[in-house]
């Protein structure tokens, strides 16, 4: 255990009846960090959101805060404030005695609540409508009283739950540029889950992803985009061009798989790479990282393999082409619309797909 | 006005004006007997005849003047205000227990919890005095207690339920995760929440308390309640003086059932979110 982790699972597991949502989990929580939890629905992101704030006991293993283990703390006890999905903020109150809630339940005086939760409301460029009823507010308005509500105790640690999804798609981005300002001006732990790429990648110091109550890799959005580290991340982040086969060679940092679409090759830049000859196990390489030419790039170190075009989508500046191998599998480039001027982009076109061995990841199968 | 346009456009007149008129038909024959009862508590003649005689309070004045009245009333106030809070209170807990936990039987538990009001009162009030009696309870306002508690609690039980079913089941655990212990939640979150179903609740038992005659003529022996104490005047006589009594009953119970209308319609309207930013 590092000094500096704030919160740690250790053995977690959380059982619903006969249902496993969450199975064994260690993982560490960095004090200041933007920490992302990210999976599809189901995949026990909320759960272990809910047993951190004590929602949810643990059937098996101990979650540490600062280090005291605190499975058996109510959640009253902690000071681990969640934003809820749904807000939950209490229409019965107007938005300055809902962000003093938290205050008032640990006895803090009426005129220093009010102080505080004045200041917050500042914070949250709110001051002017905290004697206003919450069903009188905007949907942004209600998302900055319920972080107000949830931070005027001023935590260690922050859980947010899906919070921003309600949100329309321009709001949302307002929102996440608000909320990774927060984050770094209080250096107060965010722990954010949500099912959204986008969002888990453009706020987020660390992402953990999660699959059927598993985790499947922790780390940078950096690391994960470049280097998923099981072929469910790599499908699941969309990205990547994923070709599996049986390891057929691996030797001088080379490691060559064989794969319906061909022989391909990787530069492992592991030494001890644990590819094993006959194992099966998957190669990766970024749609950005694949390029298209009409006849076999010359060129050493290079993988290229035959393909015939299905179709393209315009995004903005960039363009994805779709194409088909040989062995009927679907692979997809993404490149600017200046990169395939020179290309006749034509359905059933025939192209060559290649990339460089150092494109190439290396991801085993488990 | 543009509001009434469009709306105008899909309607039929003919139709629109034969249902207000089915509407005033059905009012008229629901209130008929009580406006005549109204009309007739004013009216000075000894037996109620058309046409009508001189506007008059005597009957008012000779029920106020009957201390016997006024021991009824005082027994009916003062069971209706026990049995409204008691019953508030257990039709609370019992909806409170119903929304907040899952468990086994729950089906049987409601069923059971709201089963009362569909027994036949006569039957009811037959078993509750055999009951009470052999437990040394009938025959006093404490027995007409219990037994309206019985019939009231199932009442308050449903419109308080259906205002927590209308909560966002978040609000209670994100109280605790604010710092609430159960206790403090229930106090600053689940009663604030479930208030206008609370009063409503309250006014409606009290209505049906109220007015409530047949269990409470088995087990009220001598501490007869309002109802009861009219019955009485039936027997002896027939007098203008019931007319009186049951205008000033029917105008107590329709302004608590109108106060709990009032309560449980009134909120809810504000909910509309206003526009995004």
């Amino acid at each position: 255990m590092t000094n500096d982790a704030l919160v740690t699972f250790e053995g977690v597991v959380k059982r619903f009846g006969s249902f496993v949502a969450v199975q064994r989990m260690d993982f560490e929580i960095a004090k200041g960090e933007f920490l992302a939890i990210m999976g599809s629905s189901g995949c026990g992101k909320t759960t272990t959101l809910r047993m951190l704030a004590g929602l949810e006991a643990p059937s098996e293993g101990v979650i540490r805060l600062a280090g005291k283990p605190i499975n058996d703390l109510p959640t009253w006890s902690r000071d681990t404030p969640m934003v809820w999905q749904s807000l939950a903020l209490f229409p019965f109150l107007n938005v300055i005695e809902n962000v003093e809630f938290a205050l008032k339940m640990r006895g803090v005086g009426k005129a220093e609540r009010r102080r505080r939760a004045e200041q917050w409301l500042e914070r949250m460029q709110i001051t002017e409508f905290a004697g206003r009823n919450i069903s009188q507010l905007s949907g942004g308005q209600r998302q900055r009283v319920a972080l107000a509500r949830s931070l005027v105790v001023e935590p260690e640690i922050l859980l947010l739950d899906e919070p921003l999804s309600a949100l329309d798609a321009a709001l949302k981005v307002r929102m996440q540029s608000v909320l990774k300002n927060l984050q770094r001006e209080t250096g107060i732990t965010f722990v954010y889950v949500t099912h959204s790429q986008s969002e888990a990648f453009s706020m987020a110091d660390r992402v953990v992803i999660m699959s059927r109550g598993k985790i499947e890799q922790i780390g940078t959005p950096q690391e994960i985009y470049r280097t998923p580290r099981t072929r469910f991340v790599a499908d699941f982040l969309g990205s990547s061009n994923i070709f599996t086969g049986k390891v057929a060679a691996a030797e001088g940092g080379i490691v060559t798989l064989n794969t319906p679409a061909g022989a391909l090759s990787l530069a492992s830049p592991d030494p001890s790479a644990h590819a094993v000859v006959g194992q099966t196990a998957s190669l990766t390489v970024l749609d950005t990282k694949t390029n298209l030419a009409l006849r076999s790039p010359s060129g050493r170190d290079l993988n290229a393999i035959p393909v015939r075009m299905i179709g393209e989508e315009f995004i903005g500046a960039t363009a994805t082409v779709y194409l088909e191998t040989r062995d009927g599998q679907e692979i997809r480039i993404q490149k600017s619309h200046e990169e395939l001027a020179n290309l006749p982009l034509q359905i059933g076109q025939e192209f060559e797909a290649y990339w460089s061995y150092d494109d190439g990841h290396l991801v085993m199968e488990h | 006005m543009s509001d009434k346009d469009t709306a105008s456009i899909n309607r039929n007149r003919a139709v629109d004006g034969a249902l207000k008129l089915y509407i005033v038909l059905g009012y008229a024959f629901v209130f008929a007997p009580i406006a005549a009862s109204f009309v007739f508590s004013f009216n000075s003649d000894r037996f109620p005849s058309i046409p009508l005689g001189q506007f008059s309070l005597e009957w008012y004045q000779a029920v106020a003047s009957d201390p016997l009245v006024w021991q009824g009333l005082r027994n009916t106030l003062f069971v209706g205000v026990t049995v409204g809070v008691l019953a508030t209170a257990l039709g609370f807990g019992a909806a409170y227990t119903d929304y907040r936990y899952r468990f086994f039987g729950k089906q049987v538990y409601l069923a059971l919890a709201l089963l009362p009001p569909t027994i036949p009162v006569i039957i009811l009030g037959l078993a509750m005095l055999a009951y009470l009696s052999r437990i040394n309870l009938s025959g006093n306002a404490l027995s007409v207690i219990i037994t309206h508690v019985v019939i009231c609690a199932p009442f308050a039980m449903a419109i308080i339920r259906l205002r927590l079913s209308q909560m966002d089941p978040d609000l209670e655990a994100a109280a605790w995760n604010l710092g609430a212990s159960e206790w403090a939640a229930m106090r600053h979150v689940i009663v604030p929440f479930a208030m206008p179903a609370i009063l409503g609740a309250l006014f409606i038992t009290m209505a049906v308390s109220f007015d409530e005659f047949a269990i409470a003529w088995f087990v009220s022996g001598l501490n007869e309640t309002l109802p009861v104490k009219v019955l009485g005047f039936l027997q002896g006589q027939v007098s203008p003086r019931i007319n009186a009594i049951g205008t000033f009953v029917f105008v107590t119970s329709m302004t608590l059932v109108i106060l709990a209308q009032l309560l449980l319609t009134g909120r809810g309207e504000k909910n509309r979110p206003a526009a995004d930013e």
